[in-house]
């Protein structure tokens, strides 16, 4: 299949294998910030292919490990609510809650349905008009153009009956914290190719200069992973700290300008919660107040009043690097993707279910 | 005392499970299923012929053992591409017998049906179901019809059970595999699963995906004709090959290695795959088999399966190992490691 297969050819990663080998002298700590990377690198056992100087630090790239726990109770009890059809991509029906999940909210009687694509929410708004419609928008910039273009849509249709729960984070205040941490061990950064497509990679020059750490925008595949590592690795032996493009078949350095616009019509930077981070000053993205009657907590009054943290659970630690999902003592004891006590667990983003899914 | 109290002596104690509710991962095929099975079903019903957990139960009669299986069908479409729930019925429950190494005889034939569903697709589905059993040559011999009211079930529910027999000198059960065993896989996999997406979510590819669903007994039989040692046969459905693998890993307590460049895929599903971010090894086929055999005489039903409709791009994707019991462990297209693990939660609900 072209631009798969050529990405996870053997011979090429042989030989950026051996390349990343030859030119390495010292130990490096390299944070790859997508869950969607931290997966590939499990799923191919990339590490088997890495000299040992190389550690691999896992990224807070995953958007449902980290929205905030209450967001996830507003949308349990919006789902519980009869006159309400809840509809969210399906990685967030088994975050776990402060005392249950969407998946159990459904199976005690709330209408939850599973979208693919946010349009799909738009749909059942117009085949349900007895019915509020609220749309669960988590996710990073990538999937921001595609949520917003909903709020577009439901005012072109007309549609009274469409809400959003809102719950957008931004990646480059999470690096900056991530950097600027006194536990920082961070060499070196593989960016998020993804949210590069939207966004371009203006935003991460100021911060590879100031950080002292260079950035790779980075691709999903093998080769495009040891690609970055190689690119990354050869700045850091040569004592360099700018920001590079690997995945330059899907990312221009401005990014999408229409996608871009779309977001800045409907969205606006806000303050927003990290679960198992906290508080991040201008990390998140809100509905603006003309489309205010489309945003679901306005709208509704949702009180989530003493929401509930695992106390086992080290998300936290693990979406900051800090720790690997083996340093948990609940991972793959009381925790697993059938019981998850935390969000990691559950994604196909998340390092914990990665580790789990991929390792023994 | 009430009522209750007076018959708890009478009663078991309810075991501990995860969830208060049904929950839909608890019929994908995966952990959660196995949980289920295992707690709830066997611990109550448990016996010597149910505990093999095979495809089919095994029942000696006399001299002979006769198979005997059941399966309901609540796939959502009921017309999908490649087939319909009627055909589905009647080809995975004749596939079940198959499995256990079966020439399949008899089947039953019970329908719920949803008050207000069309007599029209109801006839449509029967027509198929009545050629489908010719082509798999089993009678349905017994049957049953029950209504309900609008809403209370999705348009029609279908369950089959059927009998078949087992020729002498046949021994197929999942506990069977052995170190060195190689393993053989009859045709491309997922394309059942990702048919009912495509048919679901209305999403067109540029060649339809059509599902695999067919009725595996020709092509079983051409192999047990060329070889006594087949020691596991398995149609990977729900949870797919790579749950499939892992039941077999598990009952026989050895490791399974296969190679990922050798596990037959069509472009088109490989490309719906990627799309919906799903893994091809846990998507469900219909007519799909891996058989585990005696390496001496894989290479000779290897030849017999690639004469078969059904088999021509059979291939050879692995070997069960002595070393990592209950594992099994893919070495990728570029060339490292991977850990296959049973599917966990539910991947497609509703796809048999």
């Amino acid at each position: 299949m072209k631009y798969v297969d050529e990405y996870r050819d053997a011979e090429s990663v042989r030989l950026l294998s051996e390349k990343i080998n030859s030119i390495i002298t010292r130990n490096w700590n390299v944070m790859e910030i997508c869950g969607g990377q931290t997966h590939t690198i499990l799923k191919y056992r990339i590490e088997e292919l890495l000299p040992p100087q190389i550690t691999l630090i896992h990224g807070p790239g995953c958007p449902v490990c980290v929205t905030p726990i209450e967001m996830i109770d507003k949308a349990i009890l919006l789902a519980l609510r009869p006159d309400i059809i809840l509809v969210s991509y399906g990685d967030m029906l088994r975050v776990p809650g402060s005392n249950s999940d969407l998946l159990e909210a459904k199976s005690k009687g709330g209408n939850v349905k599973m979208i693919y694509s946010p349009l799909d929410a738009i749909k059942i708004a117009e085949q349900n008009p007895d019915k509020k419609i609220v749309f669960f928008a988590v996710g990073f910039e990538t999937t921001a153009p595609a949520n917003a273009f909903t709020i577009f849509e439901a005012e072109r249709r007309g549609l009274k009956n469409y809400f959003m729960l809102c719950s957008h984070v931004l990646v480059p205040p999470a690096i900056e914290i991530l950097l600027k941490s006194e536990k920082n061990s961070i060499n070196g950064i593989l960016t998020a190719g993804h949210v590069c497509t939207v966004m371009g990679y203006e935003e991460y020059i100021p911060l590879a200069e100031k950080y002292k750490t260079p950035m790779v925008v980075t691709g999903f595949e093998p080769v495009d992973i040891l690609s970055g590592l190689l690119m990354v690795i050869y700045q850091l032996e040569n004592g360099n700290c700018f920001v590079e493009n690997q995945y330059g078949r899907a990312v221009r350095k401005e990014g999408n300008i229409h996608s871009k616009k779309i977001i800045s019509d409907v969205f606006e930077i806000t303050d927003r919660k990290w679960r198992g981070i906290g508080l991040i000053p201008q990390s998140g993205l809100k509905i603006k107040s003309k489309y205010s009657h489309y945003d679901a907590e306005i709208v509704f009054n949702i009180d989530t009043t003493g929401f509930d943290e695992s106390d086992i659970c080290i998300a936290g630690e693990i979406l900051q690097g800090l720790k690997k999902p083996g340093d948990c003592p609940a991972f793959r004891k009381e925790c697993t993707p059938e019981i998850p006590l935390g969000a990691p667990m559950v994604s196909a983003e998340g390092a914990c279910s990665a580790y789990y899914r991929y390792t023994k | 005392m009430n009522a209750n109290e007076n018959y708890q002596g009478a009663v078991c104690p309810i075991p501990k499970i995860e969830y208060d509710k049904i929950l839909m991962a608890h019929g994908g095929g995966g952990t959660l299923t196995h949980q289920l099975i295992k707690k709830i079903f066997i611990s109550q019903f448990g016996n010597e012929v149910l505990n093999v957990l095979h495809d089919s139960a095994i029942l000696k009669v006399e001299s002979k053992r006769l198979a005997f299986t059941t399966d309901s069908y609540v796939v959502n479409p009921v017309f999908f591409p490649g087939g319909n729930i009627g055909e589905l019925a009647v080809y995975g429950t004749i596939n079940d017998l198959v499995m256990a190494g079966a020439e399949p005889l008899f089947l039953s034939v019970s329908f719920i049906l949803e008050e207000g569903f069309l007599i029209e697709d109801l006839w449509q589905i029967v027509v198929s179901m009545k050629n489908a059993s010719q082509k798999g040559n089993v009678k349905i011999v017994t049957g049953d019809t029950k209504v309900v009211d609008n809403g209370k079930a999705d348009k029609i529910f279908i369950n089959t059970s059927g009998i078949g027999i087992i020729p002498e000198g046949v021994d197929i059960g999942p506990q069977n595999a052995k170190p060195g065993d190689l393993i053989i896989l009859n045709g491309r996999i997922a394309e059942h699963g990702i048919a009912i997406l495509s048919a679901r979510e209305g999403i067109e590819f540029e060649s339809e995906i059509i599902s695999d669903l067919a009725p595996l007994n020709s092509l079983v039989s051409l192999m047990l004709n060329e070889s006594k040692n087949i020691h596991v046969l398995r149609d990977p459905t729900r949870g797919g090959l790579a749950s499939t693998l892992n039941e077999i890993a598990a009952q026989s307590n050895i490791g399974i290695r296969i190679y990922e460049d050798k596990i037959p895929i069509a472009g088109n599903v490989k490309a719906a795959c990627e799309i919906f971010g799903l893994d091809p090894l846990y998507i469900a086929n219909e007519g799909k088999l891996v058989a585990f055999i005696d390496p001496a005489d894989a290479e000779k039903v290897l030849n017999q399966m690639h004469a078969h409709e059904l088999g021509m791009e059979a291939s050879i994707i692995g070997e069960v190992t002595k070393n990592n019991p209950k594992t099994v462990v893919m070495k990728t297209a570029i060339g490292t490691n991977r850990i296959i693990d049973m599917i966990s939660g539910e991947q497609l609900p509703r796809i048999c």
